[in-house]
């Protein structure tokens, strides 16, 4: 098979020729507060992505309290924890999803995860190396908080997106993340998506206000640099995701929001965020 | 004539190498490894002859003892800073590089510490070069005096010094760059008989990363950024990074709901 006449294979060649030039863009999808709806918009998005003809894998981030599969309805029999202790291969731990995108499910109640241990970040690391050659997009779905299992995976990340609702503690948790992330990993571009706004222009008015917060105490923190004035965060609005009663619905039977209710006004939103994402 | 005896040192080299000479490749270009074993002998005797290393007796010793006292001399020699024999950049940034490993491995907090003197041209162009070494060593030694055993003192650069402290705990980082700088500013250094200058230093500092995948460049930069700090707010002074804060004041939460501002973006 020396023909070049496949591109895919062409790729692939590529691919393995120049492993730096060609690998997926990874996303760390984080936020401060749980339950605003992270997971679900990751494995929307992902699902929008790969409507869109890109290969995408969600990585279950959140390893001790994973909970993917529970949205996806999946049933794993194998997760990341054994590709750990090396009970399965990677390649077997790569499950199809539906919605045509691949998880690596993490599996709930890894307890022992929740402390990132050198084991636990050396694997993680091997394993986003070995697959990002084969993606145009990792999306790694993180846990909640600021922990260091967070900051790690978002460490390993090219873009940051980080979830909140118009609730003020979901928006003071967004911005305490944003604040960590700056100061500590030198993030300056921030990614955004308000979800469950009450309104149209909701989600714009509260990056803004975001923004407003950033230039004036998380800028001048990033401000001090060599002599030359460096930018603060900034933050780019993806998108705004409406209050939908068909999310409650997906959610509830367990489906993917663009696979149960396409149409809908929030499976929409989701897919002019994707559009963003994959230009 | 400096220049002479290193064009000597040089022919004597490629005299042993008659190989080199007779085909029509430029000594220069051959690569090291392709010659003899004697090939840079003379050149590394005469830089340890210069640099004061005292090497064994060969004979007494023993080719292979002799030979690797010659390699361990070299590579001290290669790791200081021909000037004030701290450790130079080189070694400054292996054992960062290792040190950065090692956080990563126990999660031990360690700091890196870049030191400055300040206004430094001006000892130079006032006192002339000779001078501006003698205020460089003089500095190093008062650095000298303030590091345990395990730490790793270097020359960075210039009148750039730098500290790398493993197992330093947040809590005593500021304490530790303080009794840095006044140990320098309580310093006076010999630049001529009778004649003494006072030199202060400003200190940026920064943590190691625990935890995050980070590279030993961003280490420094971070340190490198808080001396730059110091330098701003005035010189002669210690600034550390902040440990992050996740914490939101109600300042800042003001800010966010203040309800005047939600209006008008609304």
């Amino acid at each position: 098979m020396i023909s070049s006449a496949n591109p895919a294979e062409e790729n692939a060649r590529e691919a393995k020729a120049a492993p730096a030039g060609r690998r997926a863009r990874i996303l760390a999808v984080t936020s401060g507060k749980g339950g605003v709806g992270k997971t679900f918009l990751s494995a929307n998005l992902a699902a929008a992505l790969a409507r869109l003809g890109r290969r995408v894998l969600v990585l279950d981030a959140d390893l001790g309290l994973a909970n993917l599969d529970v949205v996806l309805n999946l049933h794993p029999k194998v997760t990341l924890h054994d590709v750990f202790t090396g009970k399965v291969d990677l390649e077997d731990a790569i499950l199809p999803a539906p919605g045509g995108f691949s998880v690596l499910l993490a599996g709930s109640g890894l307890v022992e995860y929740s402390r990132l241990t050198l084991e636990v970040r050396d694997q993680l690391l091997k394993i986003i190396d070995t697959v990002a050659p084969r993606y145009d997009h990792i999306l790694l779905d993180t846990g909640a908080g600021i922990s260091e299992v967070v900051l790690f995976a978002v460490s390993l990340a090219d873009d940051v997106l980080v979830i909140t609702t118009p609730e003020p503690t979901s928006m003071t948790d967004a911005y305490a993340t944003i604040k960590v992330l700056a100061t500590q990993q030198q993030r300056r571009d921030i990614r955004l998506v308000v979800n469950q706004v009450g309104r149209l222009g909701e989600g714009r008015a509260i990056r803004g206000q975001l923004q407003l917060v950033v230039d004036r105490f998380v800028a001048p923190m990033m401000a001090e640099g060599d002599g030359m004035t460096k930018p603060g965060p900034k933050l780019e609005l993806l998108g705004e995701v409406p209050l939908d009663p068909a999310v409650r619905e997906a959610v509830q039977k367990r489906r993917l929001l663009l696979q149960l209710l396409p149409g809908c006004a929030a499976a929409r939103a989701v897919e002019a965020i994707a559009a963003r994402l994959a230009p | 004539m400096n220049l002479r005896r290193r064009a000597t040192a040089r022919l004597a080299d490629t005299q042993q190498t008659p190989f080199a000479q007779q085909t029509s490749v430029p000594a220069q270009t051959e690569p090291a490894s392709s010659g003899p074993p004697t090939l840079r002998m003379a050149a590394a005797m005469q830089l340890l002859r210069q640099s004061g290393h005292e090497l064994p007796d060969r004979h007494a010793v023993g080719a292979g003892p002799w030979l690797q006292a010659v390699i361990d001399a070299l590579c001290e020699l290669s790791s200081r800073d021909p000037l004030t024999g701290l450790s130079n950049r080189r070694q400054f940034e292996l054992a960062l590089a290792s040190e950065i490993d090692r956080v990563a491995r126990a999660g031990e907090p360690a700091l890196v510490l870049m030191i400055d003197i300040d206004h430094f041209k001006k000892v130079n162009d006032t006192h002339g070069h000779p001078a501006g070494d003698k205020v460089l060593k003089g500095v190093a030694l008062a650095l000298q005096e303030c590091i345990r055993p395990m730490d790793t003192l270097a020359r960075f650069g210039g009148e750039e010094f730098a500290m790398i402290l493993p197992n330093c705990p947040p809590s005593f980082g500021l304490t530790v760059a303080e009794r840095v700088r006044t140990k320098v500013e309580g310093r006076f250094v010999a630049i001529a008989p009778g004649q003494e200058v006072k030199v202060t230093v400003s200190i940026g500092g920064a943590f190691a990363p625990q935890w995050v995948r980070s590279s030993a460049s961003l280490w420094v930069e971070r340190a490198d950024q808080q001396l730059y700090r110091a330098k701003s707010a005035g010189r002669n002074r210690a600034c550390l990074e902040q440990p992050p804060v996740s914490l939101v004041s109600a300042e800042e939460k003001g800010l966010l709901f203040g309800t005047s501002q939600f209006q008008d973006l609304e």
